[in-house]
């Protein structure tokens, strides 16, 4: 079940997107992510609709797969979209149930609402299906490396990042056998209320705790033996140096922002309350 | 020859501490081993469970220093602070756990780790990453996540992440342990084919006797001390003394031995099948023979 998670992982496939430099992507995404708040109308939904699915062709990621992502936050999303339907009392009334009524404005707001997590999702999780962990922790130290100025320990935070999604399948992968030891053992996790079941997973935490904090110092053995010493002297594989693409991508995104933003709250677009 | 590797009067002892971290005692795990690698040479150390063999591991690539005596890596002393880095540069370390010993989330980057570290040019890192990947026949793999490999493979990544550091000599602290058969017999002919390619001393760490016929030189320890040295031959000859360490001897060498006892004219440490039964075969037509002649 933990497996089914399709957020935040890497999609292999060879698309342009794929090629491009982490630090465009994650700009870009950032970029994408405010845009979807910077307007209010309908004609600024289909600019960044437009875009999405343009991105999507781009990415060569199969629509359905995309999909299956969002399912894990289907119910955050009804309950957002729930209380925006209810909760805003200004408008005409459209329904009214029992003590509750729906207006144009909460109508309004809970379709715009759940079509911006949507977006939300899509766009952060295309970056992920598209950018391999590695590359996402270096876009990231490269892009907070003006922060070491300021003391932060950006290529340490990078490290302890990539070292943490190496070892996140390693660990459902425990999870899962422990679970299973601990079934054949006579342990349920399946019956009772929340506190019993949060008391049964007691069984499992406590050596999965174990083993990671012996994997650490295995690792952290490992990585000295191999001459690790932290950020400083240190060079790169994989240095990101950006190419013609790149410098493309930022001229695109800058132009998209400019658009949304524009026609999004300029354009006198409406269809119905919308 | 120039010497790897030598150790003098080694001991070192683990702090035992109460709960409040106040040291209560003192453990020895290694007492007053000496050892002396040649360069190029390929030697084992045997030993039973907490003999202190992983602890005399760490000791040959400065993880540890040592309580007391010396310990000279290519001619270095690993107690100099300066010195560090070479050491750990000279003696490269391969640990028993493949998957808590792997960086990276793709196969080449994990080989490049290390030449980073040592601040190795880019364009240098991709030759050695890939020369590396070939040495240990992973090259097929280097795109692929560490996740996905069997053990064996992954021991094997390993290996290429030590010899893309270049160093002299490579410690293999029972990189085997964990693996199936299949496994066991890909770790140890890489190991054997850098021997022969690259040349590296290499010092293997292990329990199972059958790994080390082919060594230069055999330590086995027992209570952190070094109880027997020799040839494999004359190691595997000694088979009660190996049996008192709590060894696992090699069937051959034990049937070898039994049939020696009731008087067959079986030389001593016999390491290898096709040994014993070139012996028993000349031994059985000699015998006719005298049998046919009387
Ligand atoms: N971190 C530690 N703290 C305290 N004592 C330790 C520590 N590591 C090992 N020891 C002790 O030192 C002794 C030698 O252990 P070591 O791990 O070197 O043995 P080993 O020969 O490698 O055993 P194995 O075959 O199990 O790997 C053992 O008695 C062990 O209990
Ligand atoms: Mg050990």
């Amino acid at each position: 079940m933990i497996r089914d998670i399709t957020i935040g992982q890497y999609y292999p496939a060879k698309s342009i997107l794929h090629r491009l430099d982490p630090r465009v992507k994650l700009v870009s995404t950032l970029l994408y992510l405010v845009s979807l708040f910077l307007f209010r109308s309908i004609a600024g939904y289909l600019v960044a609709t437009l875009f999405l699915i343009g991105i999507i062709r781009l990415s060569r990621v199969p629509f359905g797969y995309i999909v299956k992502g969002l399912k894990p936050v289907i119910m955050l999303l009804m309950i957002t979209v729930v209380f925006n339907l209810f909760l805003k009392k200004e408008g005409e009334v459209l329904v009214h149930i029992w003590r509750l009524s729906i207006t144009t404005a909460g109508l309004r707001n809970a379709v715009y609402m759940a079509i911006r997590l949507i977006y939300l999702i899509i766009g952060s999780s295309l970056m992920t299906f598209t950018t391999t962990p590695n590359e996402l922790t270096d876009g990231i130290e490269a892009l907070l490396n003006p922060l070491n100025k300021i003391r932060v320990p950006v290529h340490e935070v990078a490290m302890m990042m990539s070292i943490a999604l190496r070892f996140i399948p390693i660990l459902l992968e425990e999870t899962d056998k422990i679970m299973k030891a601990q079934q054949a053992r006579g342990a349920d996790f399946e019956s009772g209320n929340i506190i019993q079941r949060a008391k049964a997973m007691i069984p499992i935490l406590v050596p999965l705790f174990v083993s990671a904090f012996r994997r650490a110092n295995d690792l952290a053995m490992a990585m000295e033996a191999r001459c690790y010493r932290g950020g400083e002297g240190r060079t790169k594989m994989k240095p990101l140096r950006y190419k013609g693409r790149d410098r493309a991508a930022y001229v695109m995104i800058a132009v998209y922002v400019a658009a949304v933003v524009a026609i999004g709250r300029y354009v006198p677009l409406k269809i119905w309350i919308f | 020859m120039m010497d790897m590797i030598q150790t003098e009067k080694l001991i070192f002892e683990y702090e035992k501490r109460d709960e409040d971290g106040n040291v209560i005692g003192t453990s020895r795990a290694i007492d007053g081993v000496d050892i002396d690698v040649k360069e190029g040479q390929f030697i084992a150390v045997l030993g039973h469970n907490g003999s202190g063999k992983s602890t005399f591991a760490k000791h040959l690539n400065a993880i540890l220093v040592p309580t007391d005596g010396t310990v000279w890596v290519d001619g270095r002393d690993t107690k100099e602070p300066e010195e560090l880095w070479n050491v750990r540069q000279s003696a490269g370390m391969v640990f028993q756990n493949p998957d808590n010993q792997i960086i990276g989330t793709v196969v080449e980057e994990d080989v490049g780790f290390g030449p980073e570290n040592l601040g190795v040019p880019t364009d240098e890192i991709w030759q050695r990453v890939e020369e590396s990947l070939k040495a240990v026949g992973m090259l097929s793999y280097r795109h692929h996540s560490p996740n996905k490999l069997s053990g064996g493979q992954k021991q094997r990544v390993a290996i290429a992440g030590v010899v893309a550091m270049e160093p002299k000599c490579i410690v293999l602290d029972e990189p085997t342990a964990m693996l199936d058969p299949v496994g066991r017999k890909e770790v140890l002919k890489t190991v054997q084919r850098l021997r022969e390619e690259k040349k590296v001393t290499v010092i293997l760490i292990t329990h199972y006797m059958e790994e080390v016929v082919d060594a230069d030189k055999i330590y086995v320890m027992d209570h952190g001390k070094v109880v027997m040295e020799g040839t494999p031959r004359e190691i595997f000859s000694q088979v009660e003394k190996l049996k008192q360490y709590r060894l696992d001897v090699p069937q051959v060498t034990i049937l070898a031995d039994e049939l020696k006892k009731r008087g067959l004219g079986i030389p001593a440490g016999i390491l290898r099948k096709e040994e014993l039964a070139e012996c028993i075969s000349s031994q059985y037509t000699h015998g006719n023979r005298t049998g046919m002649d009387g």
